[in-house]
């Protein structure tokens, strides 16, 4: 367990240095800080003093040393929009944030797990078929579009729920949903698939013939079998589950980080997109981890494989 | 002599043609029902991207014709619709069903060319990773891996906010963004076909690395290939339509079904088919996309796990 683990920790720096990089590059290899900063009709020796003044003349490793050791202690700049640190004002975004993505999380398992789970033991009947179908237009739904539509009907036309904001549980309702829809296809697909392999296993006939209930063998003996590669995939699928937390976000208005990164996209804040992105991405590859050490501790040969 | 070494890849396709037929219960005939799916997925695509291609001659109005007399017109079969305009109008009285038609042009032509660009970098990479392997291999897919975390949105609207919003530059960053999902699965294959006789044999003979690479073990990897890159045009094309819906795509006045929908969005409290029919398309054309990907998959190499 101690060699997965530090297997495991030396990948994750190696990813934390790449999306440093990564997110550095973005701005000062593709872009050019100062040609946003600056006016387009600025001349030329004022490109050269803000050139110095912000530090850009000096060589591009040395740079990326200086973004990297400040960024490492929280320091990402200031937003050259409001003239505030840009990591305060993006951690302060992130709850919502994160409580979408386990919302829309939650929603996707209370869909696709009672559903991939019908549909393996009911192998090739019509429930099987209606779910294969769901899933097949579930995955062909664009997120924010299908956001939209369900405004339109359930806040404009029934004016049941609010159609954007953020406070009350109604609030949640609507863009849980949405995120949730973007994530039961795959996730029921692998359901089905795991309950499927693991159904036809000499275990699972061993229970029966003791005389274990039915009901029993599908949850006790199956499914905590079959969730194993359900809870190694969706950990994989995390950055894309926060990534539709994105667009969901965008749609209803919702005040997380997302919508901040967007506007700030708009406003042309650098630090700011810097900053998110950078803390977007740790929490996905720690979440990751947790997955992988969770997924380790339960199935020992994944430790011993891996 | 080259010809007899380059004949063994026939083997290859035995061992995928008849593993599915020990898993399904039926295969053959489940198999000719997907197939089914896809034939009638492809007549629509092929419709679909016919109304694009000749989308001057079957649009009933200019798309970009304004019209303020008859702004905001529902379609043609609710109160106040005109045959006129069968799809309605919208906020400045352009024909809804044109647009629709000209907007299939951007959605097609982004989806076709970031594949085609991310297929072309991903197959290179993951075949340099896969043949050569070592510390190629440790770059190529330490790489590959960073971006994997990052959610494609994320990593798509970093980028625009860099290099600004506009066609070629989202072509970009899509290819550019897709491919390291190409990369890990012809990896994998690469490695699997290396170890092959008819490539020992290729060396002993003395071919080249390149002749290798691209006359014995490329061929292999066609179909692989042509499944993945089919899925990823249907999304790239709802990738698309999120980045011209936030305004950071496609920029109006150029029909695109993503900034249609963006723009009908304002309007959804009165005029909900601004943004429904835009946002069907999308969901359509993604659909049989995805349907045709399937039956592919289930045709060229029902191995694939995708």
């Amino acid at each position: 367990m101690r060699r997965y683990l530090a297997r495991q920790l030396a990948q994750l720096v190696v990813v934390v240095i790449g999306i440093s990089i990564l997110s550095f590059a973005i701005l000062h290899v593709i872009g050019d800080p100062v040609l946003l900063l600056l006016p387009q009709n600025a001349g030329k020796e004022e490109f050269e003093r803000y050139r110095h003044l912000l530090g850009l003349d000096r060589p591009i490793y040395v740079q990326y040393w200086t973004f990297a050791s400040q960024a490492v202690r929280g320091d990402f700049g200031r937003s050259w929009y409001g003239d505030v640190p840009a990591f305060p004002l993006v951690m302060q975004r992130m709850p919502p944030t994160i409580y979408l993505t386990f919302a829309g999380l939650a929603v996707a398992l209370l869909i696709a797990v009672p559903l991939g789970t019908l549909a393996a033991l009911r192998r090739h009947s019509i429930v099987d078929t209606l779910c294969t179908m769901f899933a097949t237009a579930g995955q062909a739904l664009p997120l924010f579009w299908f956001g939209i539509m369900l405004i339109i009907l359930l806040s404009v036309r029934m004016k049941l729920l609010p159609a954007s904001g953020y406070g009350t549980w109604q609030h949640f309702l609507m863009p849980s949903l949405s995120l949730g829809m973007a994530f039961a296809p795959i996730t029921m697909r692998l359901v089905r698939s795991g309950m499927i392999e693991v159904m036809s296993m000499d275990y699972i006939k061993t229970a029966r013939s003791k005389g274990v209930a039915e009901r029993r063998v599908v949850w006790k003996h199956a499914f905590r079998n079959a969730s194993i590669p359900v809870i190694t995939v969706l950990g994989l699928q995390f950055g894309q589950l926060l990534g539709g937390a994105i667009i969901t976000e965008t749609v209803f208005a919702w005040p997380g980080v997302a919508s901040l990164t967007v506007d700030s996209i708009r406003n042309q804040d650098f630090p700011v997109v810097q900053c998110a992105v950078v803390l977007l991405a740790l929490i996905i590859v720690l979440v990751n981890l947790v997955v992988d050490v969770i997924v380790g501790f339960i199935d020992p040969r994944i430790r011993a494989g891996a | 002599m080259s010809d007899a070494v380059g004949a063994p890849p026939d083997v290859a396709v035995e061992p995928s043609a008849s593993a599915p037929a020990l898993v399904g219960g039926s295969p053959l005939l489940r198999r000719l029902r997907r197939l089914r799916f896809g034939v009638a997925a492809a007549a629509i695509l092929l419709g679909i991207v016919l109304s694009a291609l000749f989308a001057p001659l079957l649009a009933p109005h200019d798309p970009l014709v304004v019209d303020i007399r008859h702004r905001l017109s529902p379609p043609a079969w609710m109160a106040g619709g005109t045959p006129d305009h069968l799809l309605g109008t919208d906020q400045i009285g352009r024909d809804l069903l044109s647009r629709v038609i000209y907007g299939g042009r951007i959605s097609l032509m982004v989806g076709v060319s970031a594949v085609i660009l991310s297929a072309t970098i991903g197959i290179l990479a993951g075949l340099a990773a896969g043949y050569f392997g070592g510390s190629i291999d440790w770059i190529i897919m330490t790489v590959v891996n960073i971006i994997l975390v990052f959610p494609f949105v994320l990593l798509a609207l970093a980028v625009i906010a860099v290099l600004g919003p506009s066609l070629p530059n989202m072509i970009a960053v899509l290819g550019v963004a897709g491919w390291p999902i190409y990369a890990r699965v012809i990896r994998a294959e690469t490695m699997a076909i290396r170890e092959r006789e008819f490539i020992t044999a290729g060396r002993a003979l003395g071919m080249s690395h390149l002749r290798l690479i691209f006359r014995q073990i490329l061929p292999n990897l066609i179909s692989a290939s042509v499944v993945i890159a089919t899925l990823q045009v249907a999304q790239v094309i709802v990738l698309e339509s999120f980045l011209s819906f936030l305004g950071l795509g496609v920029q109006p006045p150029i029909p695109a079904w993503g900034n249609m929908l963006g723009e009908g969005r304002v309007y959804m409290l009165n005029s909900w088919w601004i943004a429904a029919f835009p946002g069907a398309a999308i969901f359509v054309t993604t659909l049989v996309i995805n349907l045709i990907g399937n039956a592919l998959r289930d045709w060229l190499d029902p191995r694939l796990k995708l």
